[in-house]
């Protein structure tokens, strides 16, 4: 079984990883890059806890394999905070108390950036809907949705006051 | 004397009994004596056993005094989630 | 100890800091990925597990041969229940366990471990589960509660007779035990009902769905010294079963704890650990085990599918004069005691003079059933409270009335036996009657339904360590585990018994090795326990601050005082001594006598049992049968809410467990015994689109039995929900579903079956 050579970003750093063809980029994750925030709950596209972004677009990487990412772009919650400062949904996450075991958080996080990325006003139905395929047993999902609408809240009043639209990518 | 209400599985292991007469000062002395005059109560000591004083249920605080007048239920042990 | 024997009287104080909701102290953990969970452990050289299972219901295991598999390049060990001897000395609880991680000599659910391997990675472990070869005899199954009970129906353990019954009978059944509670007398209660009604129900099987499967990584070396890192409710309890199972000395296997990734319930009971510890003693090397959602659907414990029977008599006044119900629960393929719990919990909301509850644990080819958040009492409550909302129908009585007139207050002799303290299901009845969601309107197809949920709640074994900084920070270490959000509950208590800054006190959850025996978190005894334990470790602090004090100051230690939070010289003769901080008396331990900590272990009885109220709106559509939950209140008493954001998440999940419960999720069982359900997909759990906000009220009627008046307030919010629904259902559809789930299919066959 010879593996297969890929080199791709994962969080803006270059990345080179050896793995046989048939692994996922969820295992590429976990065990060739020690990136263990994305979960593994269900292994078949039904859970959403190990949700990430290839270039932009929100997967399952459990459903995506390791080969596919060749020369993309990878988003992983790993690259959420931006130095010293966590991005406003981790904030938010913390502050509206919207984590209980905290298993399916990174994925919810990837998941509701994703949403923010094009929508930076969801209702509260875009935010259910968006955050459909993202199971929690925990929280009855009610502070992560509260969550979720603070931090649009909040990046559109940071966005007001530095007097431009909102770049955060 | 206390008088020790038996709940459900209990009175298996007691001769059906649904109450009994014990002289006992805790927890402890009251086991003991109801070990010694119904043996097959230690497969329920070993598994789980509790008592409930005047409502409060006690699974494991075997030195807790039992007041005269109390209330006593033997009960069997629980599993939460 | 007795010295410092704790002083456990209600204090009803004035709190600083309980009660408020700062940011949990693992909270950048687990929003950066950081937190490590059950799967996130690795280790030099460590080998990939996997489990050959049973794809039979029931059969007898002929022969298990493992030569070609061993002799797979890369496998490193295989092992048998043969490497699982039999150490149980005669217990048949632990032997039970042990077989249900490993089978011996006969398969008793599909799914059931039959082999397993290390390998050096997931291919050559797959590779060599085909390769073993098990030679199986195949034996009439049995799934379903009722028909296990039939006289015709194939026996599961041919050693268990059923206990509880006069005489005892000598032959085997799949009724492990039949057991009763109640008191008064029934007959003449239903002699004197103006009105009774009678009902069956049936509800099916549901896991707790733990987002995050089962998962440890073992190490156990040829000296017989071990190490355990795990996904677990209790790594003291898995400490004592696993080293019981393997032989090994309790102090010498080191169990850590990871991060949970849900247990409710189910991560109370070793499924697959010894497995692991077994492997690795074979293989010298680590290795790592995790089970696939497949594997934790068909082989860890979901809860019991039940067959109940109530009947209700009332008087024309609105007084239920006699109540009894007969409760069948299977537990698995072992025996257990969830029908004597759902009998124990079945009248516990009311105040009845006649009441009886009895209840079959049977055996059924289904996985060993495991505790699930208030186990057996959802069940029960489904029955009762839809019962209860005929009766009051009968009555022409309004349903909150009806259980407001009824209900179990103070004084109250319980169903289970005890007479109830202070309780809060009046309280939270009176709460659900005033609610604004009451008032709520309703639109077309719509309905509203309530109903009433009871849990026991549990203290047990706890130790706890204080131990202070020499910057005046603390560490308080902790033995249960934070399963959603009690690290921030244990340091505000830590802090509030201080009187320092909940920032300045930081909460670890130890390892087996590094604190004594805790039991596990369940039973909502996280913060009920653990806080009693780090209120009596943090007044053991104060004493040695005292101490301390009194050395820097050269003064006797009966004069110094411990108020707001810092020492105060008493008298006049001290006035000029000005009061010294916490972070003070730190500064200066090196020379007063060295680290300042604080202890505490304690059997933490005395938990308070806990009641809900919730309402629920449903809108019902009439062409599909599907039910969308539109509008949904919790009402329930915590006791004293420590962090009120952690106990409103714990009512919201329980609430939304329920709804799934109530609605979806049901293990589905083919003609062949087999599961045919096992994912996400086809056992569906709520998603975010599926649910609104959910309400939340409460309320805080002390608990004497805690310093703080806590309760626990984990699991009661599970119990309502399904009758609240269904009671909700009756209201916008027309129709009462006696099934639940509820799901799309059955009701609209009784829409259909109504016109």
């Amino acid at each position: 079984m010879s593996g297969v050579h890929v080199s791709t970003t994962v969080n803006g750093d270059a990345v080179e990883f050896v793995c046989p063809p048939g692994e996922t980029l969820l295992d590429v994750l976990r065990n060739r890059l020690n990136l263990i925030g994305a979960k593994e709950g269900c292994g078949t596209g039904d859970c959403g806890a190990c949700s990430v972004t290839v270039d932009g677009r929100l997967v399952c990487s459990c459903l995506v394999l390791g080969a596919e990412v060749e020369g993309a772009k990878v988003g992983t919650v790993e690259g959420m905070a931006e130095g010293g400062e966590l991005h406003t949904l981790q904030s938010k996450f913390i502050e509206h108390a919207a984590l209980q075991c905290g298993i399916c958080t990174p994925g919810f996080l990837v998941a509701a950036k994703a949403l923010l990325d094009r929508n930076s006003d969801p209702s509260e139905e875009e935010i259910r809907y968006a955050l459909a395929g993202n199971l929690c047993r925990c929280t009855g999902y009610d502070k992560i949705v509260r969550a979720v609408d603070a931090a649009a809240k909040q990046l559109a009043t940071d966005a007001t006051k530095s007097g431009k639209k909102s770049k955060r990518r | 004397m206390l008088e020790v209400n038996v709940s459900g599985v209990l009175r298996d292991a007691v001769n059906g009994a649904a109450s009994l007469q014990v002289e006992a000062a805790t927890i402890r002395e009251l086991l003991r004596k109801l070990l010694e005059r119904y043996p097959r109560l230690n497969d329920h000591m070993e598994t789980g056993i509790a008592v409930a004083i005047d409502g409060v249920i006690y699974r494991d605080t075997w030195s807790e005094p039992i007041p005269q007048d109390a209330e006593v239920f033997l009960l069997p042990r629980l599993e939460g989630g | 100890m007795a010295e410092t024997a704790p002083d456990t009287s209600f204090t009803n104080q004035d709190f600083k800091i309980i009660g408020t909701r700062p940011p949990r102290p693992d909270g950048v953990d687990k929003v950066t990925g950081r937190a490590k969970y059950g799967a996130d452990a690795f280790a030099a050289g460590q080998l990939t597990a996997l489990i050959l299972r049973s794809p039979h219901a029931h059969a007898k295991i002929l022969s298990i041969d493992t030569k070609r598999a061993e002799k797979l390049k890369g496998v490193k060990a295989v092992v048998t229940c043969e490497d699982l001897p039999d150490l149980t000395g005669g217990n048949r609880g632990m032997l039970d366990i042990l077989e249900n991680c490993m089978a011996r000599g006969r398969a008793l659910y599909d799914g059931h471990a039959v082999a397993a391997v290390a390998a050096i990675d997931a291919e050559t472990a797959k590779k060599a589960l085909k390769l073993i070869k098990v030679k199986y005899e195949v034996l009439p199954h049995v799934t379903d509660v009722d028909e296990a009970m039939k006289k015709k129906a194939p026996i599961i353990q041919p050693h268990i007779r059923t206990t509880g019954v006069d005489p005892k009978p000598k032959k085997a059944s799949n009724v492990a035990a039949r057991s009763q509670f109640g008191h008064g007398d029934i007959e003449a209660g239903f002699a004197a009902a103006d009105v009774i009604v009678e009902e069956s129900y049936k509800t099916e099987q549901t896991h707790q769905g733990y987002i995050e499967p089962h998962a440890c990584l073992a190490s156990v070396g040829p000296d017989g010294q071990g190490e355990l890192w795990v996904t677990t409710q209790g790594h003291f309890v898995f400490r004592n079963t696993c080293a019981a199972l393997l032989g090994m000395e309790v102090a010498k296997l080191k169990v850590t704890s990871s991060e949970i990734g849900g247990g409710f319930g189910g991560k109370t009971h070793v499924w697959m650990e010894p497995v692991a510890l077994a492997l690795s003693r074979k293989a010298n090397r680590p290795v790592k085990l995790t089970m696939s959602r497949e594997e934790v659907f068909r082989a860890s414990g979901p809860t019991s599918s039940t067959s109940i029977d109530i009947k209700i008599g009332a008087t024309r006044d609105g007084r239920i004069c006699a109540a009894s119900a007969e409760l069948r629960y299977q537990g698995g393929a072992f025996p257990g005691i969830w029908g004597m719990l759902g009998a124990m919990t079945t009248w516990a909301c009311y105040d009845l003079e006649n009441c009886q509850s009895v209840a079959f644990d049977v055996l059924v080819n289904r996985p060993k059933s495991a505790a699930y958040r208030a186990p057996s009492a959802p069940m029960a409550a489904f029955a009762v409270e839809s019962t209860i909302d005929l009766v009051a129908a009968k009555l022409g009585m309004d349903p909150v009335d009806f259980r407001i007139l009824n209900a179990a207050k103070e004084g109250t002799r319980a169903s289970y036996g005890p007479t109830y303290g202070p309780i809060g299901i009046g309280p939270t009845l009176e709460a659900v009657k005033n609610h604004p969601h009451m008032k709520a309107p309703l639109g077309p197809n719509q309905g509203r339904g309530m109903a009433c949920g009871f849990w026991f709640n549990f203290g047990g074994q706890t130790c706890t360590d204080i131990n202070v900084g020499v910057d005046g920070t603390v560490s308080l270490t902790v033995g249960t585990m934070d399963v959603g959000g009690s690290r921030a509950s244990l340091s505000l208590i830590a802090a509030e018994e201080l009187g320092i800054p909940y920032e300045r006190v930081k909460c670890n959850v130890a390892d087996t090795a590094s604190l004594g025996h805790n039991d596990m978190t369940e039973g909502s005894r996280g913060t009920f326990s653990s806080g009693m334990a780090t209120i009596f470790a943090a007044r053991d602090v104060v004493k040695v601050l005292r101490n301390r004090a009194a050395a820097m100051w050269e003064i006797d230690v009966d004069d110094v005082a411990w108020e707001d939070g810092q020492a105060v010289a008493k008298g006049i003769a001290h006035s000029n001594l000005s009061p010294l901080s916490l972070a003070d008396i730190a500064r200066k331990s090196p020379t007063t006598g060295g680290p300042i900590a604080g202890h505490n272990e304690t059997v933490a009885d005395g938990a308070g049992v806990s009641f809900a109220s919730h309402i629920c709106d449903v809108e019902v559509d009439p062409e599909t049968g599907a039910t969308k939950v539109i509008r949904y209140t919790v009402v329930q008493d915590a006791g004293k809410a420590i962090h009120p954001d952690y106990v409103e998440g714990q009512f919201q999940g329980a609430a939304a467990q329920g709804i799934g419960w109530a609605l979806n999720e049901e293990y589905i069982y083919g003609e062949d015994g087999r599961l045919q359900n096992p994912g996400f997909l086809d056992y569906r759990i709520p998603v975010c689109s599926d649910l609104p906000f959910i309400d939340t009220e409460i309320l805080e009627i002390p608990n004497p039995g805690h310093p703080y008046g806590v309760r626990g307030v984990g699991e009661t919010s599970i119990v309502p929900p399904l009758a609240a629904i269904g009671n909700a259902v009756s209201n916008a559809a027309g129709v009462r579903l006696n099934h639940v789930p509820m799901s799309p299919p059955r009701i609209l066959k009784a829409i259909n079956a109504a016109k």
